[in-house]
Formats: structure tokens, C-alpha cells, sequence
């Protein structure tokens, strides 16, 4: 294991999620992952950051279960991951709403498929509705809403099941800039509240460095965890002042030098 | 339509050609074009006889479980055809086969076999009409974004609640554009049935009008079904209208 890996076993001992040894080769040859081996600490949110091409998404689909790897274990607590399970829920980089049925519907769906009855399930769906912030768009249909919007109806979905393990697939690059950096905002919120794990794609190293408490750098050909970063900014700061502050640029410019020779 | 700023009705031009048939029909030109005005007068006195009464019950009778089997029937097939490569493959040349064939031809083997009454009828109704019904609700099924079956594989749904809760509505513009496009071959079917059999329905009437000659009775029946025909399929554009906003944000 690497000296990183171990920093972060230190700081955080409860592990909630163990990839181990990880290959992923997809049909036709194309080598998305190499004997990748991460860790994720329960109740942080750690990105998985990354140029095109490191497979990112693709470990997500595998810890969410919606790929099959080729080789090696992933576990959630502790159980061998074998497909699709309560404990992790998804957030999808294009919502994948359902454009037939409300707000309201679309976010109790995972609910509805455990076989809830409806008022326990709108109950429920109606307090993540209001977490995120759309309190009163209940009976809107998507596309009656905005690209943010929809979003914050995808993760109202995700936090109604209320699995432990939140799967974020660059949820924010759909959406446009100035509703990014509220919805970066909201989302500290939540993981605070929420007390879940969340493992969450991006490719913007602003975004990774403001929402993380840790980030893991994945880098292309072969695909490997590089390094895993705890940027340490103060929390306790305005989000402007986070974004000025000069712990939080320098983590940024340290993540790009490191990324730099990978973009053409 | 504007015409010199003046705004001309949709439907203008229709009777404009009844101007033209009228005039040609007066010239008595032809037996088989009698004056337009004969055949609305026929029409009427046609309409309310016990044997047009009959002979519409029928037709609307096998057209409304003709399409029904073929709806109920066909949805599934397609679906499963469009979740499944297996089932495809064994199915799609079949489909694209009897979308293509003279149905006709085979009117007369369900003849044999279920003899010369509403059953063959039905069953020609059936076989005009699935093929596309199926071939449509396959090319929606297709077409749902990944993400949409992934998020329904990520909340665990079941075979049966991703078909009904999210497959069928995903696909619903394709399928609802499939039963328009099966209901006007419902309707050939319908009526090709029963004239090649012959011994009900319309099928019994336009021997009757043909042996006969009575062209102004002929074109009169001809008229009603020509009008219902054009009535199922606009009301069941009304309705894809409906689903259309949707087919749009789907992607």
C-alpha cells in the first residue's frame, strides 16, 4: 500500500468502502482500470479526480455495481460487492429522471421499487425534496425545470433511500456555472447533515478541492491512484473566502502541475 | 393557407375535387362516376338500413379486438425485443418479414383453418396490424437513455417494475406512434378480410353493390369508411401530440 493510502487509514479509521486490486478490461481490449487499490473513509467525501481516459466513472459504475470487473474485490462494510445494493445509491451525470412523472415521484422512484406504500414513501421523498431545496416544486415535471434543478431531484432520489454510500457521477457538469458553485455549496451541507459517504467524480480540480475532504488523483495509461490529497482548508470561512483563500489555491495549482504533462 | 391575404380552411381543397367529380359525374362519362351529389343523397338513405347498421357492428367489432389482440400482443414482444439481443435476434426477421409481405395471400389459408366468419376477420386485423406495432415499441424501448436503464438497475427494480414502471413509459412515444400506424393497417386488415370472405359485414355489401351495379351505393359505403379511417387516425395523432413534450426532454 502506498504511504498515501496509509495517511489516510490514519485519519480516518472506518473504512466504508475497499477496492482491491481492481482491473477492468472492456470487451475489445480497452484497459479502463489496472490493479487499482483505494480506499474510501466512511462519512467523508472523497472525489476521484482525474484526466479523461483514468477511469473514474468506470470505478464508480463498478463500486455501484452497474459494471462487472475482470479482476479483484470490491467491498462496501465489510460484503462483497456483486451487483446493484441498498447500502449505494446514484447520482447520475445527466439526472436520468424519469420526464413522465413529477418531482415529487422522481424522487420517492427508489422507494417505490423497495415496495413502500405511497404516503410512506412521499413522506419521505417530501423532506429530501426540502433538503435540497426545492420545497414547492413537488408536482413540477422536469422539464419544467432547470439543469440545477434537476439535479438536486436526482440527489433528493439518492438521499431518500437512504443508502450509506452516495455515487456521485460528475453530477455537476451538466450544469451551468453559476448554479454549480451554489449546488458545490449545498452539497457541504448535506455531507455535513447527512453523515453518509459520498464518492464523487469530477474533472474540475476547483470542484475537488472545495467539496472533498479527500481527493484521490487518478491518472491514465496504465490507470493508477497517484496520490491522495487532504486538502485541509478551513470550513468555517464564507465559501467566497474559501475560494480566495491561499491554502485552497495552492492545493489547486499543486493538483494541475501534477496533471499538466497528461493534458495535450 | 393564404390566397391573395385571404386565409383559406384547411379542408378547401376537398371541396374544390367534389366541384370537379359533380360536373364529371353530371356528363355521364362513366357508370362507375355517378354524380357526387347522387352518392351524399345514397348515403344517407344507405346509412340507417338494418344491413349497413349490421354490417358497421361487425366491422367495428373485429377492427376493436383486432387491434386489441394486436396492441396487447405486440407491446410486449417489442419491448422484450428491444432488452433482449437474444430475443431480437430470433424475432426481428420474422417482423420485418410479414411487415413486408402481400398479408393478402394468407387471408385465404386462415380461411381454411378458421373458416368464413369473424374469427379470419380478426385475425387478418391481428396480422395487418402487430408488425409495426411491434417493430415500434422495439425501436423505443432502443432508444431510452442508458443512464435511465442504469438507474433503474442502480434502485434494484425487478424485471417486472422496470417493464411497467419505467420500459413502457420511456418508449411511450414510439408505441403510441406504432398503434396509430397499426390502427390504419387495422383497418385494411378489417376490410380486406372481409371482402375476400365475403359473407358478412361490408365484405357481403360490396359484393352485393358490385354484382349489381350500384355504383352510387358502392362509392357512399366507400365514402363512410374512408371518413372513419381518417377519424381513428387523427384522434390518435391528438393523443402522440400529447406524449410528444416528453419524447423531446428524453435525451
Amino acid at each position: 500500500m502506498s504511504a498515501a493510502a496509509e495517511a489516510v487509514s490514519d485519519n480516518a479509521p472506518q473504512i466504508a468502502v475497499e477496492v482491491d486490486h481492481v482491473t477492468k478490461i472492456y470487451p475489445g481490449g480497452v484497459e479502463a482500470l489496472n490493479d487499482m487499490t483505494i480506499q474510501f473513509p466512511r462519512g467523508e467525501l472523497t472525489s476521484l479526480l482525474g484526466p479523461s481516459g483514468c477511469g473514474k466513472t468506470t470505478l464508480l459504475k463498478i463500486i455501484a455495481g452497474l459494471l462487472k470487473q475482470t479482476s479483484g474485490t470490491v467491498k462496501v462494510n465489510g460484503v462483497d460487492v456483486t451487483g446493484p445494493g441498498k447500502e449505494r445509491a446514484f447520482v447520475f451525470q445527466d439526472f436520468a429522471l424519469m420526464p413522465w412523472a413529477s418531482v415529487m415521484r422522481n424522487a420517492a422512484f427508489g422507494l417505490e421499487l423497495q415496495g413502500m406504500s405511497k404516503s410512506e414513501r412521499e413522506a419521505i421523498a417530501e423532506k429530501y425534496i426540502d433538503v435540497v431545496g426545492l420545497k414547492g416544486y413537488e408536482n413540477l415535471y422536469p422539464h419544467e425545470l432547470s439543469g440545477g434543478m434537476r439535479q438536486r431531484v436526482g440527489l433528493a432520489r439518492a438521499l431518500a433511500v437512504n443508502a450509506e454510500v452516495l455515487l456521485m457521477d460528475e453530477p455537476f457538469s451538466a450544469v451551468d456555472e453559476q448554479t454549480r458553485r451554489k449546488f458545490q455549496e449545498d452539497i457541504l451541507e448535506v455531507v455535513d447533515d447527512e453523515q453518509k459517504t459520498f464518492i464523487f467524480v469530477t474533472h474540475s480540480i476547483e470542484e475537488a478541492v472545495y467539496v472533498s475532504q479527500s481527493i484521490a488523483l487518478l491518472l491514465p495509461r496504465p490507470s493508477r491512484v497517484s496520490e491522495i490529497i487532504r486538502p485541509d482548508i478551513r470550513r468555517d470561512i464564507s465559501p467566497d473566502a474559501i475560494r480566495r483563500d491561499p491554502v485552497y489555491l495552492d492545493i489547486v495549482e499543486r493538483i494541475w502541475q501534477g496533471l499538466r504533462t497528461y493534458v495535450e | 393557407m393564404n390566397i391573395f391575404g385571404i386565409k383559406i380552411p384547411m379542408m378547401a381543397s376537398l371541396i374544390l375535387w367534389a366541384i370537379v367529380w359533380e360536373i364529371v359525374g353530371q356528363l355521364e362519362l362513366s357508370i362507375l362516376l355517378p354524380p357526387f351529389s347522387h352518392i351524399i343523397i345514397r348515403m344517407f338513405e344507405v346509412i340507417p338500413t338494418a344491413t349497413f347498421m349490421n354490417a358497421l357492428w361487425i366491422t367495428a367489432k373485429c377492427f376493436l379486438i383486432g387491434t386489441a389482440i394486436a396492441i396487447v400482443v405486440g407491446i410486449p414482444i417489442g419491448v422484450l425485443m428491444g432488452r433482449s439481443i437474444v430475443i431480437d435476434r430470433m424475432l426481428l426477421p420474422w417482423v420485418n418479414m410479414f411487415l413486408s409481405a402481400p398479408l393478402t395471400a394468407l387471408v385465404p389459408v386462415l380461411m381454411t383453418l378458421f373458416g368464413f366468419g369473424t374469427k379470419t376477420i380478426i385475425l387478418t386485423t391481428v396480422l395487418f396490424a402487430i408488425w409495426i406495432i411491434v417493430l415500434d415499441a422495439r425501436a423505443g424501448v432502443k432508444n431510452i437513455t442508458p443512464s435511465l436503464v442504469e438507474m433503474t438497475k442502480s434502485f434494484q427494480a425487478d424485471f417486472w417494475q422496470a417493464f411497467t414502471k419505467v420500459y413502457v413509459w420511456a418508449a411511450m412515444p414510439e408505441i403510441l406512434a406504432g398503434i396509430r400506424l397499426g390502427c390504419i393497417r387495422s383497418i385494411k386488415g378489417v376490410i380486406i378480410g372481409q371482402l375476400l370472405v365475403s359473407v358478412v359485414g361490408f365484405g357481403r355489401l360490396f359484393e352485393l353493390y358490385s354484382a349489381n351495379f350500384l355504383m352510387e351505393h358502392m362509392w357512399a359505403l366507400l365514402f363512410v369508411l374512408f371518413f372513419f379511417a381518417f377519424l381513428i387516425a387523427e384522434g390518435l395523432g391528438v393523443l402522440e401530440r400529447k406524449f410528444e413534450y416528453y419524447a423531446a426532454s428524453r435525451n
